[in-house]
């Protein structure tokens, strides 16, 4: 045993430059970029046109067959308590109201926001998730094993779990209505119930064009969509007149693509796989032929 | 025990290895001590838990939510359990690539602790997975290979078939099977390096696991560095771990081992002490490291502020300064203290991982149910009643005079 000084300073300088390597690998992963389907879907929810009469969270229920709701779809005293996605409600809207909104009521409505570039995807080990072409984000049950990496992954709690199902639980999400909007001319259910234009379907660049309009034509709007760069960019985008810290979202997502964040790791491990043997073998080599050494010379003894 | 003769007949087989040389009335008496009965008592809550979990799942056994996927099997069982069983790891490596011959009566307990930690952090992920009768997906038709957790669960798969194989040497030796451990010894070397580079791997990874969930994880956690922290603790924890054994086990097992072995476990473990305070030290760099790099410490002040002071303080800095103290004074007991310590501070870590700093900004927090720490507590101690049987049968602790080690 025994390390001196020398071979501890050696054995950080190591470790440093190896840590290093890692971090840097991250820094510059960003060659890996996608920037989405180019004719994918997307929804664009303006929140100042919402009235909260939830016929999208009724059309999204009978679409999906997610059975009876706990409280009718008129019944708004569901707008007490700021709600999230359940088993059986893929969107539920809410209502904000404060100082903050002009003590007007603002609605905003909630649901998976299909990302470019879902962490759930990159998340999931049973390959359980993909992002279709038309832009939805769609769960595979057949092959999911259960494990939730993928809600714990989802930087907007999107994905719910079926815990009450003993033997076969799924993950449940919405589904972007994939079975409508693979029809030429489809939409999601919910869309096409909206009774004022509240949230829009279209390709998600026609849709950025719109909401650009939007902005600049009526300065009443805060100066950003909700979702253009969020995470690297998601399918549904927000425009809003309040600030979107106000109304529930998250602010601190950063523009980065989540599943960026583990490409770094990911690929150190091949070096590892290989550089490792490689270092350990000649550790064994040394350690042998100072043992054989040390039989053969006994007389110098071992430090 | 060591001067066993080779018995004749199966029955005589039997007797002579399963019963420990008893007739089964006196087997079955001499297995009422204390600790087997605080051991059937959980035992006798935590099978029906299991076998309630399996039959009502989840949402009836646990408190996990929506908002909370993952809990206290994750935390402890994977991402703990995992942790603290890197002794076998460090232990192999140690003696058969590095020469330290002197650690050679540690090696086999410490594998045998690390295969049985990694194999009940496998059931207890199974008891955790919501189609637990999927597990070989992943692995076989269904590859999630752009994920981190496809990368833990090979790597795990792997290495607890390594382990398995590292252990076969003491098996066959307790069968007198000859000419398979010579083969076994054939490959050996192979497999321990193998075996590095597989915990190297999924140890780093288990940290990877939560670079995906930035905004999730509170900042002072949160770090490009968690697979490296996560690689420096668990070596911490596996070395730590080791000692913590050792003590129990010499305490147990006592009657296996010579006098004079006494004294010499003494010795390691003082050695083991100054190789932890070494990967302490490294670990509270590291975490420093990071919490600089972040420009984290705004976050200090408050609730999680005082739960980092804690686990960095009370579980990371005080060990290191007891380790400093034990090698300074050559107290073995001393390392024992900052070793218990530093297990219980990856376990304060992995906690902090995994619940405590986890979703932290949500409006619903998590708190285990009775029943999840119940199922926790059985899974471990079935972990230990696996390793009393075991060891009280194979050449574990001490080597049969027919089998001296080769390396």
């Amino acid at each position: 045993m025994g390390i001196d000084r020398r071979g501890f300073l050696k054995l950080m300088l190591g470790a440093g430059a190896a840590g290093a390597l890692g971090v840097a690998r991250e820094a510059k992963a960003n060659n890996e970029d996608f920037e989405g389907y180019p004719d994918s879907n997307g929804v664009l929810v303006d929140t100042s046109v919402c009235i909260g009469c939830r016929s999208c969270e009724e059309a999204c229920d009978r679409a999906n067959n997610l059975g009876k709701p706990a409280k009718y779809f008129a019944d708004n005293s569901v707008f007490e308590k700021p709600r999230r996605t359940q088993n059986n409600e893929f969107t539920v809207v809410n209502r904000f109201q404060s100082e903050a909104t002009g003590n007007k009521p603002v609605f905003v409505k909630k649901q998976c926001m299909h990302c470019n570039e879902p962490a759930c995807f990159a998340a999931c080990l049973a390959k359980a998730f993909s992002k279709s072409p038309t832009g939805a984000v769609v769960y595979n049950q057949d092959v999911c094993i259960g494990c939730r990496y993928c809600m714990q992954a989802c930087p907007f709690y999107a994905p719910t779990y079926e815990y009450d199902r003993a033997f076969t639980p799924r993950v449940r999400k919405c589904t972007f209505c994939l079975n409508r909007i693979s029809q030429p001319g489809g939409v999601p259910a919910c869309v096409e119930a909206c009774p004022t234009d509240a949230i829009l379907f279209g390709k998600r660049k026609d849709l950025l064009k719109i909401a650009q309009k939007k902005l600049a034509n009526d300065s009443s709007y805060v100066d950003h969509i909700y979702g253009q760069n969020e995470v690297g960019g998601t399918s549904w985008m927000y425009i809003s007149k309040v600030p979107f810290e106000q109304l529930g979202f998250k602010m601190d997502l950063g523009t980065t693509a989540l599943p960026k964040k583990t490409y770094g790791f990911l690929a150190t491990i091949p070096v590892l796989h290989i550089g490792l043997p490689i270092l350990l073998a000649g550790f064994y080599t040394i350690a042998k032929a100072r043992e054989k050494s040390a039989k053969e010379h006994p007389e110098e003894g071992r430090k | 025990m060591s001067e066993r003769t080779m018995p004749t007949t199966p029955k005589e087989w039997i007797r002579e290895n399963i019963f420990l040389g008893k007739t089964i009335g006196e087997y079955i008496k001499s297995l009422i001590t204390p600790w087997n009965i605080v051991a059937a008592a959980i035992l006798a809550v935590g099978i029906p838990v299991i076998i309630y979990r399996l039959i009502y799942g989840l949402g009836a056994a646990t408190h996990l939510s929506n908002i909370n996927p993952w809990g206290l099997w994750l935390g402890f069982d994977m991402f703990f359990g995992v942790a603290v069983a890197t002794g076998g790891f460090v232990m192999a490596v140690g003696v058969y690539i590095f020469g330290l011959k002197d650690y050679q009566p540690m090696v086999r307990p410490a594998i045998l602790t690390g295969f049985l930690g990694y194999f009940f952090a496998i059931v207890g992920l199974a008891m955790d997975l919501g189609r637990y009768y999927r597990l070989p997906y992943p692995l076989t038709f269904s590859m999630g290979t752009a994920s981190v957790l496809f990368l833990v669960a090979e790597h795990l798969a792997l290495y607890l078939t390594i382990q398995f194989i590292e252990f076969l040497p003491a098996v066959v030796e307790w069968l007198h099977l000859t000419k398979i451990r010579e083969w076994l010894y054939k490959i050996h070397i192979g497999a321990v390096i193998l075996g590095s580079v597989l915990v190297l791997g999924h140890q780093s990874a288990l940290g990877a696991v939560f670079l995906i969930m930035p905004s999730r994880l509170h900042p002072l956690w949160y770090s490009p560095y968690l697979p490296y922290l996560f690689f420096v603790s668990c070596l911490a924890g596996g070395i730590a771990m080791l000692v913590v054994e050792s003590l129990l086990s010499h305490k147990v097992f006592g009657w296996q081992v010579k006098e004079s072995d006494h004294e010499k476990i003494d010795r390691l473990t003082l050695g083991l002490g100054k190789a932890a305070g070494f990967v302490l030290f490294a670990y509270f760099a590291l975490k420093m490291l990071a919490l600089l790099h972040g420009g984290n410490w705004v976050y200090l002040k408050g609730f999680y502020g005082v739960v980092y002071l804690i686990e960095v303080i009370g579980f990371v800095l005080l060990p290191l300064y007891l380790y400093t103290m034990a090698v300074r004074r050559q107290s073995a007991t001393l390392v024992r203290v900052a070793s218990v310590l530093t297990v219980l501070g990856i376990m304060v870590n992995r906690f902090n991982v995994c619940m405590t700093a986890l979703n932290w900004d949500a409006p619903e927090r998590y708190f285990p149910s009775w029943m999840e720490i119940v199922l926790s507590l059985t899974l471990a101690t079935f972990g230990v009643i696996v390793f009393k049987w075991v060891v009280n049968r194979m050449p574990v602790l001490y080597r049969l005079p027919d089998f001296p080690d080769e390396h």
